[in-house]
């Protein structure tokens, strides 16, 4: 025959695969941010391409390296740290000196992703773990915004960018609020169309709501993200403001300016959706969206900070194991349906 | 459960059918091979108690073995020929079994004659005896002897009696191609189940994806029986027993039981097909139906393939690409890969799968660490973690997963290995991880 001597492979069943991967999905999260990413740079020019850029760099480079320490293969290649990269960067102010993003890339794997065991056990975020500590580290940096659209975005970059490692940036007189802020501080409303196209100050992806709407429904129409995730957290962000506003429209701003404005899109379609942070079965999935929904506006509204996705998101991510437990489900032959005698 | 007006069950997954090339196929009759081997454990339990000798001539459909208690069945010459050997054989376990090695006369016309008829009209110890006496296991693959099936005790009953001709196994058309051969075969050994079961109706389940079979059946579905033909949802693994239950009759099996406990009964269509083909006629299984396929046979079909044809002739035969590697019996989600082309067609083999280097995909994928995208869990049938099990799987934590996360509950369908983007073998570890807690219980007791 025509196999001859040739032995038989034997493994086990199944024998064929669904043909998805790790770093396919990933890939395609990262393609899926590309839109997001474009829109950033053309918003903020050479400041918003050096932001991501060193983001996904000093990301990159930091995972390639620790691998590199611990002799094992570099882990680079199934795209995960890439999207961490991006994500970073999209949460930063365009202006942020760049020793701070670098900084911050290294803390984002170095901490919150090797440290817990790498890809598949990072409980939290990376990327929001790096931004929560360049938070509390430079509270003023990471709250310094430029206007998007300036004239001459993309000859020239805000002083503070290239700021010298460890001195303090230095600010232009531009730096313009975020519209979370005008509201927070001054009760001052932007208009919806606006904030759903990106014609806004903010972090360099909070900007555009529908380039990060498209790529999220690509990625649910492929079955690489739990649509059940953004489903929740926007109806919980939209019925709680809802309520609020009914109350006083003055004190609470509108639903649909809670969902459109700051980091709350590309939180909840990009961060929240991470899949090692989030629940697995469907019932975790909307009580984790609907207590980072809660979380976010009950920041907004009443703590000290003008936006709060990003706690209620980390927030989120530590009580996922215990989301997955409550709400596992009854297994097949336990209910004891019985036959109608 | 409904969805788009079709029963289904809840999660499962999609593979990729591959029926086409098959499934228009008519069923061909092998040739003999020069030596059959046939095993005489081909079924869950005892293996049967040889009645031959080495230098014997035997007939076409003569019993060459006794069961051996309850739990085990008849064994029937495949050919008229000699026995050569009473010995051990491989089997597709890799363990060596006791099996009959038959040299068919070359040039015998391969008559086979009639024995005692079991009519309808007998009583149901005396059907269930037949069943035994004619060698029938469940031809869906687990080979369970279908007499102990049908054995209701006391204080028990089923009414309702459900036909499987789901075939989710994609490749396999095995079934598919009985429904459209040999319907008047099933009706008829429906009538004997029905007899012994005493169930009152009976639904025979197709999937959706044989509309032809379905409305064949249709048609050809006796008046005077009550019961049904029903379509359901493609999605793998629809054909399990219990799938059927939940989507035909919102039923399940308590975890651990068994379906009687649902006053159900579930039986595959070949072995209602063969039951019916037999019984009549006082016969044993001699062959069976199976679909030769897979990207590595050259001429795929669905063939009548006497019992014991040694694997290396049926692709011989058939004739396979050069750089086949893979070679499985069944169907790819749930087959089990043959360790040598020595080993041969038993009672439970429902398709020879062949594939290539190329089409050998698992292995050149990396295994990633679990990401928990949650793949699996949506994937199970049984409702169970495979994420979970998984990881508790590698750390060897054996007596948490069954006390705690129901190991022993998965039935090894391969749902969750199938759609994990890690290439972690979930299914393989759960399978050790069986094992070793039966071992230690055995230990224990
Ligand atoms: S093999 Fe077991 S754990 Fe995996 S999907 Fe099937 S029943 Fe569930
Ligand atoms: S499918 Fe694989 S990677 Fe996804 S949760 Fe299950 S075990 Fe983990």
């Amino acid at each position: 025959m025509a196999n001859g001597g040739k032995t038989l492979e034997i493994r086990t069943s199944p024998h064929i695969l669904s043909g998805y991967s790790v770093d396919t999905i990933m890939f395609n999260v990262v393609l899926a941010l590309l839109p997001v990413a474009g829109f950033a740079v053309f918003a903020f020019g050479l400041a918003g391409l050096l932001t991501l850029s060193m983001a996904v760099a000093s990301c990159v480079l930091t995972e390639h390296l620790i691998c590199r320490a611990a002799g094992k293969p570099s882990t680079v290649g199934d795209w995960s740290v890439t999207i961490t990269g991006l994500l970073y960067g999209l949460t930063l102010p365009p202006s942020l000196p760049l020793w701070m993003v670098a900084a911050g890339g290294v803390i984002c794997v170095a901490l919150g992703k090797a440290l817990f065991g790498g890809l598949g056990y990072n409980t939290f975020n990376p990327a929001l773990v790096g931004r929560a500590v360049l938070q509390a580290a430079f509270p003023v940096a990471m709250t310094s915004w430029i206007p998007g659209f300036a004239a001459g975005r993309f000859s020239s970059v805000p002083s503070s960018t290239l700021t010298l490692p460890f001195t303090s940036p230095e600010y232009d007189a531009i730096t313009s609020a975020t519209p979370l802020a005008l509201w927070k501080f001054g009760r001052e409303a932007t208009a919806t169309s606006d904030l759903a196209m990106g014609f806004i100050s903010g972090s360099a992806g909070e900007t555009s709501s529908v380039l990060i709407l498209v790529g999220g429904v690509y990625l649910i129409a492929r079955n690489m993200m739990s649509w059940r995730i953004p489903a929740s957290i926007f109806a919980t962000v939209f019925v709680f403001s809802g309520a609020l506003h009914l109350v006083d429209p003055t004190r609470y701003a509108s639903p649909i300016f809670m969902l459109f404005s700051g980091g709350l899109m590309l939180g909840a379609t990009f961060m929240a959706t991470d899949m090692v942070g989030s629940p697995m079965t469907s019932r975790g999935c909307y009580l984790y969206g609907a207590l980072i929904g809660v979380v976010t506006i009950v920041i907004r509204t009443w703590g000290g900070l003008p936006e709060g996705v990003m706690y209620a998101i980390l927030l989120g991510n530590a009580v996922t194991p215990h989301l997955d437990r409550w709400t596992r489900p009854t297994i097949y032959g336990a209910k004891g349906k019985e036959a109608p005698t | 459960m409904r969805l788009l007006g079709l029963k289904t069950f809840r999660h499962g997954v999609h593979p990729p059918e591959s029926k086409d090339e098959t499934s228009g196929l008519s069923i061909r009759q092998f040739p003999f091979a020069p030596l059959l081997i046939v095993p005489l454990v081909q079924h869950m339990g005892a293996p049967s108690i040889p009645v031959v000798e080495e230098g014997q001539e035997v007939e076409r459909g003569q019993r060459i073995g006794r069961p051996d208690g309850f739990m085990s069945v008849s064994m029937h010459a495949p050919a008229s020929g000699l026995v050569r050997r009473v010995a051990l054989a491989p089997s597709i376990s890799g363990r060596m079994v006791p099996a009959v090695y038959l040299e068919p006369f070359p040039g015998s016309t391969q008559e086979i004659e009639d024995g005692t008829p079991c009519p309808l009209e007998a009583t149901k110890d005396e059907i269930i005896a037949a069943i035994q006496d004619a060698g029938v296991v469940g031809l869906g693959g687990a080979a369970f002897p279908t007499h102990v099936k049908l054995k209701i005790p006391d204080g028990k009953f089923v009414d309702t009696l459900i036909i499987n001709g789901v075939e989710c196994e994609p490749f396999l058309t095995t079934d598919h191609r009985v429904m459209l051969e040999e319907s008047r075969d099933i009706f008829t050994g429906i009538r004997y189940l029905l007899k012994v079961t005493g169930a009152e109706r009976v639904i025979v389940a197709v999937e959706a994806n044989k509309p032809d079979a379905a409305e064949h059946l249709r048609e050809a579905f006796p008046s005077d029986l009550n019961g049904s033909v029903e379509v359901l949802q493609v999605k793998y693994p629809q054909g399990a027993e219990k799938m059927l239950f939940s989507a035909l009759l919102g039923r399940e099996v308590p975890s651990r039981g068994l379906p009687l406990d649902i006053h159900a009964l579930c039986c595959n269509v070949a072995t209602a097909a063969q039951i019916g083909q037999l019984l009549p006629r006082g016969r044993g299984i001699q062959e069976r139906v199976i679909t030769v396929t897979g990207p590595a046979v050259k001429r795929k079909g669905n063939y009548r393939i006497p019992i014991g044809t040694p694997l290396r002739f049926l692709l011989e035969h058939v004739g396979v690409a050069d750089d086949v590697n893979r070679v499985f019996l069944g169907g790819p989600m749930m087959g089990a890969a043959a360790p040598s082309l020595e080993i041969s067609i038993t009672k439970g083999t429902s398709g020879v799968t062949a594939f290539t280097d190329t089409a050998a995909e698992r292995t050149h994928s990396p295994v990633y660490p679990c990401i928990r995208c949650g793949y699996c869990v949506d994937a199970c049938p049984i409702f169970l973690d495979p994420s979970m099990l998984g990881r508790l799987a590698a750390s060897e934590q054996f007596s948490t997963m069954a006390d705690e996360h129901h190991l022993m509950d998965c039935f090894e369908c391969g749902s969750c290995s199938f759609v994990c983007p890690s290439h972690i073998p979930l299914v393989q570890r759960f399978r050790g991880a069986k094992a070793a807690v039966r071992k230690s219980k055995a230990g224990a007791a």
